[in-house]
């Protein structure tokens, strides 16, 4: 039996689609079998992070509205033979999902898959109670800024009516000198307003938007920061005790010794 | 045979009138005698205003019947009624002013969004989130950071206040009043509390050491039952 985890955030654009795609590909880098699926019915992205637009046939909707198979909607990853896509409609009525019709796909996922990593749309109506309808735990992914963890803040009480287990927090696109000139907000400060459990931080890194752009996500690369936050995170979910990453630019012997040792500071 | 009792007796102060109408008897009965009674003692037209407290003992009049009352002493005459006391209470009064004087403890984070509103006094033991609201008929002592609104005295009690052992609030408000943070960014303070000062007529933020000083004995409770 697998696991259900939404990605979410209540305000659009702070790295939701980018987070499922970069933990689904990360989970799946370690042997896991995993299904992801796009909720933002009209704007869908993840196919587009993922590479995979060419391929859709069928979508969620068709599914829902039993045009197809659930099994003929799944995409099968470019990289990972363990890895598939449902993807969001892009044309069809927003009303035709439904809670019961989203944990249904769920449950029956779970069946198969070792994670099930669901993307939320923005927002905090009908699309976002689907979305979390069949997930068994949520991720909130906010930025620094306070009009983001505000956002960030109300959707963890929505979450915390419901009979989920308490969210973790993503902090994504952390300018670290600007948190240093106390132009963002710190990571300390997000934590003790929003007081839940922190379960990453990614730095902001070009190599996520040059990714994307070449339809693979970042987590694939071994070297980028965002990359190994992304890994981190994935190692996270699976239960690994991993410090957080550092904000400071590594230098020095030291701190290339200590990761030939695979510790991380 | 005995002279009958008298159900209405009006005794003079130097106010103006007392009124008791006996405790005893059936409400028609007190209101034929009383209608008599104001006919004979009311002041001619040349004369001052005069006010009338209206003692009831142990009898409960509605709504209605305090307008009945009302009607004949204010009515035409030159008579105006400062009070109509009673020295029963109702059960549901009682109990609604019980409710209202308890501390309601709730332990939780309100996030923004989330709205808690109490009758009484409220303790948070948990933060107030920026965007996050709660509001009590009486005092609120929040145990966390405010960083939100707060409103105290929400039905209107200007004695209220708010004490939090972090307050850097959106707003605080206390019954009509409201005060907000000012526009630019700044640290909030330990241990403080918001109270209407009347001089300055607006909400005022002090050290909790001086609340003592300010709001002396009175519960919400005491004060109702004192005035009535
Ligand atoms: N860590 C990062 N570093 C640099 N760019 C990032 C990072 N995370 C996300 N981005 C960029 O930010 C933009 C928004 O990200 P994304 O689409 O994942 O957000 P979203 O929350 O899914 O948005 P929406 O609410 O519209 O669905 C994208 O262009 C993405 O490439
Ligand atoms: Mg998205």
């Amino acid at each position: 039996m697998g696991e259900a985890i939404v990605i979410t955030s209540g305000k659009g654009g702070v790295g939701k689609t980018t987070t499922t795609a970069n933990i689904g590909t990360a989970l799946a880098l370690m042997d896991k079998k995993v299904c992801l699926i796009d909720t933002d019915i009209g704007l869908r992205n993840l196919d587009v992070v993922m590479g995979l637009e060419n391929r859709i046939i069928f979508d969620v909707v068709d599914v829902i509205q039993e045009r197809c198979q659930l099994k003929q909607a799944l995409i099968r990853d470019k990289r990972f033979e363990h890895l598939t896509l449902l993807p969001a409609a892009q044309t069809s009525d927003k009303d035709t999902l439904t809670t019961d019709g989203m944990k249904k796909i769920v449950a029956e996922l779970k069946q198969e898959y070792d994670y099930i990593i669901i993307d939320c749309p923005a927002g905090i109506e009908q699309g976002f109670q689907n979305a979390i309808a069949g997930a068994d735990r949520a991720i909130v992914v906010t930025t620094p800024e306070k009009s983001s963890v505000r956002d960030a803040d109300r959707i963890i009480g929505l979450l915390e009516q419901t009979e989920m287990d308490p969210p973790t927090l993503v902090i994504n696109r952390i300018r670290n000198h600007m948190m240093k000139n106390g132009d963002m907000l710190e990571v300390d400060e997000i934590t003790q307003v929003l007081s839940i459990d922190l379960i990453g931080i990614v730095i902001d890194d070009d190599a996520v938007i040059k990714a994307t752009n070449n339809g693979e996500p970042v987590a694939v690369h071994p070297n980028s920061k965002a990359s190994i936050a992304y890994r981190n995170i994935a190692r996270r979910i699976l239960g690994e005790t991993v410090p957080l990453q550092s904000l400071e630019e590594e230098k020095g012997m030291f701190q290339r010794v200590k990761r030939l040792f695979g510790m991380r500071s | 045979m005995l002279e009958k009792k008298q159900l209405i007796i009006i005794k003079g102060t130097r106010e103006g009138l007392t009124l008791f109408i006996d405790e005893s008897c059936s409400f028609e009965e007190a209101v034929i005698e009383l209608k008599d009674k104001i006919i004979a003692s009311r002041p001619k037209r040349d004369e001052p205003l005069v006010s009338v407290k209206v003692k009831l003992g142990n009898r409960y009049l509605d709504e209605a019947q305090k307008d009945q009352i009302g009607k004949i002493i204010g009515g035409e005459n030159r008579f105006i009624i400062h009070s109509i006391q009673s020295d029963v209470v109702r059960r549901e009064d009682a109990l609604r002013w019980q409710e209202d004087s308890e501390v309601k403890t709730i332990n939780r984070i309100v996030r923004s969004g989330q709205v808690i509103e109490v009758n009484g006094d409220l303790l948070l033991v948990g933060d107030v989130n920026p965007g996050g609201k709660v509001s009590s008929t009486g005092n609120i002592y929040i145990m966390g950071s405010l960083q939100g609104i707060a409103h105290a005295g929400s039905d209107g009690d200007r004695d209220a206040f708010i004490a939090a052992s972090y307050m850097n609030p959106s707003q605080l408000r206390i019954a009509d009043y409201i005060s907000r943070a000012p526009d630019y960014e700044s640290d909030g303070v330990y241990m403080e509390c918001g109270l209407i000062d009347e001089t300055q007529d607006k909400i005022i933020i002090d050290r909790l050491q001086a609340l003592p000083h300010k709001r002396k004995e009175l519960s919400g409770f005491e004060r109702r039952m004192q005035n009535g």
